[in-house]
């Protein structure tokens, strides 16, 4: 599923976050699935999603420069497909 | 545990995910919890050797406070385990309990006390996953190992969880010489129960040391084991068991690596923390829950966590080709086979621990055994206790 920088995201309701040396493990409770955010940037990322006005915001706000955007989309992306992260409205 | 693809942004990922494994997490991501030794079953091959209560068992407040500890660790589920966990008083209480504080549940239960009002309670938590025993795909095999009448239970218990509404429960085989052959059966019955399949590796821990010889797969049937996980891997699931077996070639999807200390481990009923489920043993013992610091201390400062979080040496295997995909395998497998623990697996697909079993060995034995030790209704009479032949001929004269 595409994560656009002008659209709004947040951490899905029933998934967790939990901080390790290489990043973050993520479950979510309903579906049972343990997922790994292997970087500290992309669990600042995910984490900044929920106040951000836009997914941009919240990439410029974990100092992701616009080199790396596309690969942090794509790792949103692949959050999304796994329900990890879900749209909302802005 | 289900596992997602990991999500990384390729430029910035430091080293492979699973050495980061190796070196521990600040809490398991895979924590068994085994409530109870009492049993109201004797299977052959218990790797807890459960039977009869112990009388240190945790009580229900202490119970509650070390799901607080699991919360606070952000441990997300737990898998409770016993024993038959059922049989305590408790158990319903300290499930709503657990669920209520954010830790979800995955309970064993060989289905005899699962009814239909139980099922529909069940169906109706979030959160809760139930697990139901079978080892074998007919009554014939199933109940030689775990006891008369348990093959109708565990159905009983799982037609009662269909019926209930619960969806992808799981049906959990330990794999024996015995079932091997019928892995296309268990598929069809769990299919049969909207259930999912999990099948388990046999090991030599608990009274499963006595049987393991007998029951552990033959090397051709591991290798049909390793073509059938490759050709149903990811409708199946294995906990991770089989990992010795990615030296057939591909690695099984899993991690493919002991997670012993670094992402699992073991509460016992009495509080004791173990390294894994297969190694309830005084040389695997890394602290109690009741200690000073309680469970996040043993986990996070435990001396033999420590040592099994730090860089292992591949001992005989180093040299071994397939030592990147298999790691050895098993510790608990060797340990209770005495097996030396930096050598091969005692079932090495290579072959490599045929000399060391076949030479003077001296298998451990348990050091807790929760065994009922009086008749127990249903007990397994296992077929194959006169196998072997007799060492000497039989004294023809009593008195002689």
């Amino acid at each position: 599923m595409p994560v656009h920088e002008a659209a709004a995201w947040r951490l899905s309701d029933s998934v967790a976050l939990r901080p390790e040396r290489f990043g973050a493990l993520a479950y979510d409770f309903h579906t049972r699935k343990l997922s790994f955010l292997k970087t500290p940037t992309l669990v600042d990322v995910v984490r900044r999603l929920g106040e951000s006005t836009t997914v941009g915001d919240a990439l410029s706000g974990a100092g992701v420069d616009e080199r790396e955007r596309a690969a942090y989309l794509q790792a949103l992306g692949t959050l999304a497909d796994g329900g990890l992260i879900e749209e909302r409205s802005p | 545990m289900t596992l997602a693809p990991t999500v990384s942004t390729g430029s910035t990922t430091k080293g492979r995910l699973v050495d980061q494994f190796e070196r521990g997490l600040d809490a398991p991501i895979c924590l068994t919890w085994e409530l109870t030794y009492a049993c109201n079953l004797a299977c052959v091959h218990c790797l807890s050797s459960s039977g009869r209560r112990d009388p240190d068992e945790l009580t229900t407040a202490e119970c509650k406070a070390l799901i607080d500890e699991f919360e606070r660790m952000q441990v997300f589920y737990v898998n409770i385990g016993g024993g038959e966990p059922t049989v305590r008083p408790d158990f319903w209480e300290l499930l709503d309990y657990a669920v209520a504080h954010h830790v979800g549940v995955k309970f064993s239960t060989n289905g005899f006390r699962i009814t239909p009002e139980r099922a529909a309670r069940l169906a109706a938590t979030d959160y809760v996953d139930v697990q139901v025993s079978l080892d074998g795909a007919t009554a014939e095999v199933n109940d030689v190992v775990r006891g008369e009448g348990t093959y109708d239970a565990a159905l009983r218990a799982m037609a009662n969880l269909r019926d209930a509404g619960m969806k992808d429960f799981k049906m959990s085989v330990v794999c024996t010489r015995h079932n091997i052959g019928q892995l296309d059966e268990f598929k069809a019955i769990a299919d049969h129960y909207g259930a999912q399949l999990r099948l388990t590796r046999l090991r030599p821990s608990g009274r499963g040391a006595d049987v393991w010889e007998d029951l552990h797969p033959l090397p051709e049937q591991q290798r049909a084991l390793y073509d059938w996980l490759m050709a149903h891997g990811d409708q199946v699931l294995t906990g991770d068991s089989f990992f010795h077996l990615a030296a057939y070639g591909e690695p099984l999807p899993g991690l493919n690596l002991c997670g012993a200390g670094r992402v699992v481990c073991l509460v016992d009923p009495v509080g004791d923390v173990y390294a894994c489920p297969f190694a309830i043993h005084d040389r695997f013992l890394a602290g109690n829950v009741r200690d000073l610091g309680g469970f996040d201390t043993v986990w996070k400062h435990a001396p033999l966590f420590q040592e099994l979080r730090s860089p292992q040496t591949g001992g005989a295997c180093t040299s071994c080709s397939a030592y990147d995909a298999c790691r050895g395998g098993c510790m608990a497998a060797k340990f209770f086979t005495g097996l030396p623990l930096d050598g091969p697996d005692p079932e090495c697909v290579k072959g490599n621990a045929a000399d060391a079993l076949a030479g003077d060995r001296t298998r451990p034995g348990g050091s807790r055994d929760h065994s009922h030790n009086g008749t127990v209704r249903n007990a397994p009479v296992p077929v194959t206790l006169l196998r072997r032949r007799p060492s000497a001929m039989c004294d023809e004269n009593p008195l002689a």
